[in-house]
């Protein structure tokens, strides 16, 4: 056993909080305010080289591992800037799998080297608005014409589709009850968003305003048949790969949040007096925040086993789930006890940690409810029958 | 052109010093350790001529034991070329780092030396002063902007003295000490960090360089800084002259 980061893994955190320190608590809150993408970070940790961490060294990427990007992910969140941050980069991190283990050789060429500079952002279209976590009862449909396909249907919850020219789109391409086996007769295509048949219309949402959600209207797009990825029905089977790495880079992410809200109630507790004293020399202050940094390191052992399952090529979904679940749980519980620990000014914008508790909710939800773990947890896990 | 950069291994300024009861020293452990932040902009320097110039080399140098390794890697992964890390386990004074220093000048003949101004854990500033004497060499202290001539070989310095700026020029070789302004270090990409890992770290063991580094200076006590105690405000300016006088007693 070696629970020990690498001399490399350890400077990849140490420069990735540097380049973070350039980009301070202000910087994310004029984001939340105005909701204008932070280019600007974009480009930064494009031009560092992080959104190649996990491309093979090949296409121009460094080859690392789930491991290296999720403490890329956590140091990221930990730097303030939260998921405004973090889903800014989030899938040119790791969102491009299907492409590199099933793409055309071509296809590879074309596309990862413009993805690890900043140039072309990428968006993951599967979540629709009558299927939602059912994934198999998608309707988007692919019909095929000529050379290639048109595609027409209905997304929800795409991320970045604004600044995106590609997506990772999930179609049928057989419908629901003409195949076997309910998983087959869907296909992946790695599709332009082309602004005459996708309509994007985006999403308010609680927190995260600078990183755009959307509904997404396609309307007769033309797919030429190059951009399908891997084998037409197979589609599943591409995206299910991601979902535990995915699981994984999200719980890096709750880590980071958390130990940033406890870091600033500790700071706050601190310096804070109140009758007389810090209001950190209370206990009913103390407490709270010493249990959450204690579940907070714990939830992290998790989202490093199960980061190293992946990374040795280990049967890994129960820990990613587990990791998943826990850190969503003890990342929302920080966040809403650094805002107590703040009274009043938790409350206001200036204090920023009404922001991580904002975003920190999202991971109860997306990308998988904490339900539905816990459904994967019971079935999968201990064997108990299906309950849904 | 070949240049040298000296790096210090010291307590992450971030983190909180306490002094150990006798006095004897600091309390070490839990302390992360980083580049001196001065020797991160003598780097930083280096690697913009570097940039600039094309065909130059970056040399780092540092002196300790080899968990000095994790600063140089980090010198390396910013775009330093190689790194020599002169093993001691002895305390060192400034005269005797500077002695090393100088035998590690003569091997490689850089045509530059670029160092911290001062170290952020002794303060003691004198390293860069020292070295210069010891190689009478020209030097430029607290440098706050670098200009190389364009047949390479002379440099003007901007430097910050009291009450103004000052811009002096010497022939190279010479040593050029880095002020706090001269420019913002950069963080290491990915790609560096990982070309880091087969840069060559050359070790060579102090006795091998046949210095003299018997102390000169000893220290006696360490005290930490006297707690800061908050002002207060008066009502009018003769009783500001009062306290100033009565209690401050600065007036």
């Amino acid at each position: 056993m070696d629970f020990q980061f690498s001399e490399e893994q350890e400077e990849i955190r140490k420069q990735v909080r540097a380049l973070c320190s350039r980009y301070p608590d202000e910087y994310w809150r004029e984001r939340d305010e105005t909701g204008e993408f932070a280019w600007d970070f974009y480009q930064a940790v494009a031009d560092a080289g992080y959104l190649g961490i996990t491309i093979p060294q090949e296409y121009g990427g460094s080859g690392l591992g789930i491991t290296e990007a999720a403490l890329v992910m956590q140091t990221i969140a930990e730097g303030g800037g939260g998921t405004q941050a973090c889903s800014s980069v989030h899938l040119g991190i790791f969102g491009l799998e299907p492409l590199i283990k099933y793409g055309t050789e071509a296809a590879k060429r074309k596309y990862l080297n413009k993805v690890l500079t900043g140039e072309t952002h990428v968006s993951f279209a599967v979540t629709e608005p009558d299927a939602g976590t059912n994934t198999t009862q998608i309707s988007t449909f692919a019909t095929r014409k000529g050379d290639g396909y048109v595609i027409s249907g209905r997304k929800v919850f795409i991320t970045k589709a604004r600044e995106s020219k590609k997506m990772l789109l999930l179609t049928r391409t057989t419908p629901y009850d003409q195949v076997d086996k309910k998983t087959m007769g869907m296909s992946l295509f790695f599709a332009d968003i082309d602004p005459e048949a996708v309509e994007i219309r985006e999403l308010h949402k609680c927190g995260r305003k600078s990183v755009d959600t959307n509904m997404l209207f396609i309307d007769n797009l033309y797919v030429p048949k190059e951009d399908l990825i891997g084998e037409e029905g197979r589609g599943f089977y591409y995206i299910i790969d991601g979902i535990n790495p995915e699981r994984i880079l999200v719980a890096a992410e709750c880590i980071g949040m958390g130990k940033r809200a406890v870091e600033k109630a500790v700071q706050y507790a601190k310096e804070r007096v109140v009758f007389g004293r810090p209001i950190g020399m209370n206990q009913g202050i103390q407490f709270p925040l010493a249990e959450s940094y204690a579940k907070l390191e714990t939830a992290e052992l998790m989202v490093y086993k199960a980061a190293w399952l992946f990374d040795h090529g280990k049967p890994c979904g129960k820990e990613a789930n587990i990791a998943k679940y826990m850190a969503a749980e003890v990342a929302c519980e920080a966040t809403d006890r650094a805002m107590q620990a703040h009274g009043g000014y938790g409350y206001i914008k200036d204090y920023d940690v009404e922001r991580y508790w904002r975003e920190a909710r999202l991971f109860r939800i997306a990308p998988v409810s904490q339900e539905m773990v816990l459904n994967y947890v019971g079935e999968h896990v201990l064997g108990l029958p299906k309950s849904y | 052109m070949k240049i040298l950069v000296t790096v210090k291994r010291v307590p992450d300024p971030e983190t909180t010093i306490r002094v150990k009861p006798d006095g004897s020293g600091i309390v070490t452990d839990n302390i992360k350790y980083v580049i001196n932040p001065f020797d991160e902009i003598a780097i930083e320097e280096a690697l913009r001529i570097k940039e600039k110039l094309g065909g130059s080399e970056v040399v780092l140098a540092s002196i300790g034991t080899k968990v000095v390794t994790e600063q140089l890697r980090t010198g390396l992964a910013m775009g330093a070329d190689r790194a020599l890390l002169v093993l001691c386990d002895q305390e060192l004074d400034s005269l005797a780092v500077s002695r090393i220093l100088a035998k590690l000048v003569e091997r490689e003949s850089p045509q530059l030396v670029l160092m911290g101004k001062q170290a952020i854990d002794d303060d003691a500033n004198q390293a860069g002063q020292m070295l210069a004497a010891v190689l009478d060499w020209p030097q430029a202290t607290f440098a706050s902007q670098v200009q190389l001539a364009a047949d390479q070989a002379s440099v003007q310095v901007l430097r910050e003295v009291d009450g103004g700026l000052e811009t002096i020029g010497f022939s190279l070789p010479g040593i050029i000490t880095a002020d706090l302004r001269l420019n913002e270090p950069r963080y290491a990409s990915l790609p560096g960090i990982m070309k880091a890992r087969k840069k060559e770290i050359k070790e060579i063991p102090v006795a091998e360089l046949g210095v003299d580094i018997t102390p000169r200076l000893k220290i006696h006590k360490m005290d930490p800084p006297v707690k800061k105690i908050g002002g207060k405000k008066v009502e009018t300016v003769q009783q500001l002259l009062d306290l100033l006088h009565t209690e401050a007693k600065v007036i």
